[in-house]
């Protein structure tokens, strides 16, 4: 995909939401060239949302912050390289990218 | 007719409880943040209008908020805080070291006279500051790069600056308190700092009169005489009459004179307030009653103030910015527990009532006397 169909729908936790000031899910465009990867998923989601930086991402790195994680379908992506293509159904809008806060209790 | 505010921070979420001046019915209004801890808030002393809101989690970390309308509503303002330089290490537990890795900001101290302008006291231990409403925050470095920093390690809470008191007479003037590290002071607005642990007394590190490593809890002073600070140490109250130069211990007749929070009364400089805890394995009062203790002598001195507080069965903590008090007179003070309990006094101590009895974990109390 390359920004040109579907976009990404991104669903948020609680907090996020509340932050942002957002419904669930959130569709996000990822523009082209190239396929649509996790690091520029956020960085499109976060320039339309910047309260959202930091909270999902360390600022500085940009790597995941320990207590998030991110499900697609029955998949945990949570550990896929940020720079690879997201899955098809993703990248299709076909599966919702979910970020989910970590069961941390609390 | 004067009205009062206090602001409530708890495990869960900011509560506002508002009274007029009799300070007996109290109305409770929240959560804001519903979820998030909130560490701390406090409103600017040139617009009450203007509060600062710390809020945390450990899923997505720090959000600063602000309100322009008494804390009616509020919006996120920037939560980058990128220390300056070199980020170096300080040392952790064990005593390795450990690189400074920034966590939570633990205390909002706003600007005596300007509203847009708030220093942060953060974990891992730094103090950093906004010009612009908390639009965008930069680094005091002079602090974190002292020459003991590289030593400093942190307190069970984490390496945090908690404390930031503003000298109203020369604001240039700053005092600083880090859990383990001590208390340092500036003179030049933060540029560079001294450290003010001079007869202190620490048994648990290894040179209990080391420069650095005293676990201090909380400082506090009076506007009128800002050269005199109160500390309530890791064990321990003490004060300083030259600035923090020397510090002579003042415990007295306290049952333990181990506690989180000191404040000191707005109309009489030589009164103050601390709540005993049984021990720093034991946070939770000697005796399970929740006794305030005041010495109208600046210390040593200490008479118990107990009516309207429970004297049996009460075992929980009050964190050290979880005390404060109002300016009307007499004077009223406040403070937190970890059970949820909001206490208030409108009597300067004598008599306590319940601001509110079933919140979530108290983490920070401030208070507002409007006009």
């Amino acid at each position: 995909m390359t920004g040109e169909g579907a976009p990404i729908v991104v669903a948020l936790p609680t907090h996020l939401r509340t932050l942002a000031g957002v419904e669930r899910e959130v569709e996000v465009a990822v523009p082209g060239p190239g396929a649509p990867t996790q690091r520029r998923m956020f960085d499109v989601l976060e320039a339309a949302h910047p309260r959202l930086r930091g909270t999902i991402r360390d600022h500085d790195t940009g790597v995941r912050r320990a207590y998030m994680r991110y499900f697609a379908g029955t998949a945990d992506l949570s550990h896929d390289d940020p720079d690879a293509p997201l899955p098809e159904a993703v990248a299709s809008g076909d599966e919702v990218f979910r970020v989910v806060g970590a069961i941390a209790g609390g | 007719m004067g009205q009062v505010r206090i602001l409530v921070g708890t495990s869960k979420g900011l509560f506002v409880a508002t009274s007029d001046e009799g300070r007996r019915d109290w109305t409770l209004d929240g959560p804001h943040f519903g979820g998030w801890q909130v560490m701390h808030a406090k409103g600017s002393p040139a617009d009450p209008n203007r509060l600062y809101a710390s809020t945390w989690t450990d899923w997505h970390g720090q959000v600063v908020h602000r309100s322009d309308d008494g804390g009616r509503t509020w919006e996120a303002v920037d939560n980058h805080f990128a220390y300056e330089g070199d980020v170096g290490t300080h040392q952790w537990y064990d005593g390795t070291p450990h690189p400074w890795d920034f966590k939570r900001v633990w205390h909002l101290e706003p600007s005596l006279d300007d509203p847009d302008t708030v220093f942060a006291g953060v974990e891992d231990a730094a103090l950093f500051k906004s010009t612009d409403g908390g639009a965008s925050w930069s680094e005091l470095p002079g602090l974190r790069h002292h020459s003991t920093g590289g030593i400093w390690q942190p307190g069970a809470g984490g390496l945090c600056l908690h404390t930031i008191l503003i000298d109203p007479t020369r604001p240039e003037r700053m005092y600083v308190a880090i859990s383990a590290a001590g208390a340092f002071r500036t003179d030049d607005g933060g540029e560079s700092w001294s450290v003010i642990t001079k007869g202190l007394s620490s048994e648990y590190i290894p040179d209990p009169e080391a420069e650095v490593g005293h676990c201090v809890h909380r400082i506090a002073l009076h506007p009128s005489r800002p050269e005199t600070l109160f500390m309530q140490k890791h064990w321990d109250v003490c004060r300083s009459d030259d600035a923090g130069g020397q510090w002579t211990e003042v415990s007295g007749n306290l049952p333990s004179d181990f506690g989180f929070p000191i404040a000191v009364h707005a109309h009489e400089p030589e009164t103050i307030y601390v709540v005993p805890i049984k021990s720093d394995a034991e946070h939770y009062p000697p005796d399970g009653r929740l006794r305030v203790y005041r010495s109208r002598s600046g210390g040593g001195e200490w008479e118990a103030l107990t009516e309207g507080l429970p004297q049996e069965g009460f075992f929980q903590n009050i964190l050290r910015d979880a005390m404060s008090i109002d300016t009307l007179d007499p004077c009223g003070i406040y403070f937190g527990t970890t059970g949820g309990q909001v206490y208030g006094s409108p009597d300067g101590g004598d008599t306590w009532t319940t601001v509110a009895g079933h919140l979530p974990r108290v983490l920070s109390i401030e208070v507002q006397t409007l006009p």
